[in-house]
């Protein structure tokens, strides 16, 4: 995996990605470390990102690592008109590695192709975020002990909802059931369902959460949009139907947890949170080790 | 003499070149351009809503002195998927070929996303194509599939 840029989920095959799961078990052993003492890493966030870039540079500062960076375009070079590629050849001389995100989708793909050193993709528009499903797969496999043979809810927005998309293809490796639950407007697209098919894998559609949720091992809702509905009577309705309450998990399986990527908003009740099925935030938590077991991996020193 | 042969061409013959046949009457412009023959110096005939048995109506190009590489001439299977390639040779047949879609379109096609990077910055297109029945061109950037009805040429 060294040198090797991760842009898009598929970059890495089922095995590097188990590998990078592994390493990051052994990071949230022993997350303070100096093995990144020499090294330079670029976090460069041309839109602002508070828990991805935090998480990053967390992960970097843990390990003793140093960074350069800036957290959004409006005080740089870009603002005076400087092209992405001219950014991404200058930054390649100052750092050994690239942490991007940028609100142009592609632009990971072509950063990858322009550095002479790695590019992590940190979210680009919205194409992928492949970071996130790794934290996604490390919260899953670590709550079920296996990522095999589960069975997945999602819900929420699966139309426009890029952590849906890359977890549902992900998750393709490993057997999964897939419980899809969303709004008739904003079902998973065929694009995605193409790769569940292809891997001969079964997939039911709802509209609503209720039946789904004895059945799941997890349960990985998403935040609906209100800028996603012409008719905001509609949107007031379907806010009420996608909304989980403390009640509702009583019947769920032992071993039943709630991911969500976050930011939420009403989608998962407060009361909620203080439930052992609820995960979310352990989950963004997860999103350090897995991201310094991605950083050294691709550095060659992990 | 064949009959067939006899039959008046509405296109003048050509001595050497290619004819490019049975394209769809409103893709032959699209063949020129793709062909970058809007540039090309020699004679290039061509014409447009002819009648066709097989198709009703058909345009056709012909192009003088002008061999083109396989590569090149499938590039507009994008627009023309059953046009039939003629090279001629001294007034004569040399060898009848049909276009095929390429696995892999660079630089012709504009990716329909306007948020796609090679929309925004210096670099060219690629698509891999995920259909060539129905044409899903998908971007190596953006991952966004452009099909036939978003498909905007360069």
């Amino acid at each position: 995996m060294k040198n090797k840029s991760l842009v898009s989920i598929n970059d890495y095959t089922k095995d590097e990605q188990l590998r990078i799961l592994d390493l990051a078990e052994k990071f949230e052993k022993k997350p303070v470390q100096t093995i990144l003492k020499d090294h330079v890493i670029a976090s460069l966030f041309f839109e602002p990102s508070t828990r991805t870039r935090l998480s990053f540079e967390s992960a970097v500062n843990r390990l003793g690592g140093k960074i350069v960076g800036f957290s959004e375009a409006s005080n740089t070079s870009i603002k005076k008109g400087e092209s992405l590629r001219d950014t991404i050849l200058t930054v390649a001389n100052y750092s050994d590695l690239i942490i991007m995100r940028n609100p142009i989708e592609g632009s990971a793909r072509f950063a990858s192709e322009l550095s002479h050193v790695p590019i992590i993709n940190a979210g680009d528009g919205a194409n992928q975020h492949p970071t996130q499903t790794l934290l996604d797969l490390y919260s899953i496999k670590k709550t079920q002990g296996t990522l095999d043979n589960l069975h997945i809810a999602m819900v929420g927005d699966l139309k426009y909802g890029r952590t849906i998309h890359s977890l549902v293809i992900a998750l393709c490796n490993f057997n999964t059931t897939f419980h899809l639950v969303s709004p008739v407007e904003l079902k998973l697209p065929s694009s995605v369902k193409m790769h569940i098919k292809e891997n001969k894998l079964a997939y039911h559609q709802y509209t609503e959460m209720d039946e789904v949720l004895p059945k799941a091992d997890i349960l990985y809702m998403t935040r609906i949009q209100q800028e996603r509905f012409s008719d905001p009577l509609e949107y007031e309705r379907i806010k009420n139907v996608y909304n989980l309450h403390h009640d509702m998990i009583l019947n769920t399986k032992d071993n039943f947890r709630v991911l969500h990527p976050l930011p939420r908003v009403s989608e998962i009740n407060i009361n909620v949170d203080k439930s052992p099925k609820a995960y979310y935030f352990e989950q963004a938590l997860n999103g350090v080790f897995v991201r310094q077991a991605l950083i050294t991996s691709i550095l060659g020193i992990a | 003499m064949d009959n067939k042969k006899v039959k008046e061409l509405k296109v003048s013959a050509i001595e050497n070149g290619t004819v490019i046949d049975h394209i769809p009457s409103n893709a032959v412009f699209k063949v020129i351009r793709i062909l970058k023959l809007e540039a090309f110096e020699n004679m290039v005939l061509f014409a447009t809503n002819l009648e066709s048995k097989k198709y009703g109506k058909k345009g056709i190009v012909k192009v003088s002195n002008k061999f083109f590489a396989p590569e090149e001439l499938n590039k507009i299977a994008l627009v023309a998927p059953l046009a039939s390639v003629i090279e001629i040779r001294d007034f004569q047949v040399r060898s009848k070929t049909i276009v095929e879609i390429p696995d892999k379109i660079k630089g012709i096609v504009k990716c329909f996303n306007p948020n796609c990077v090679t929309n925004k910055e210096e670099v060219s297109a690629i698509f891999v194509v995920a259909d060539k029945e129905t044409i899903r061109l998908k971007c190596h950037y953006c991952e966004k599939i452009t099909t036939r009805e978003t498909m905007e040429f360069r």
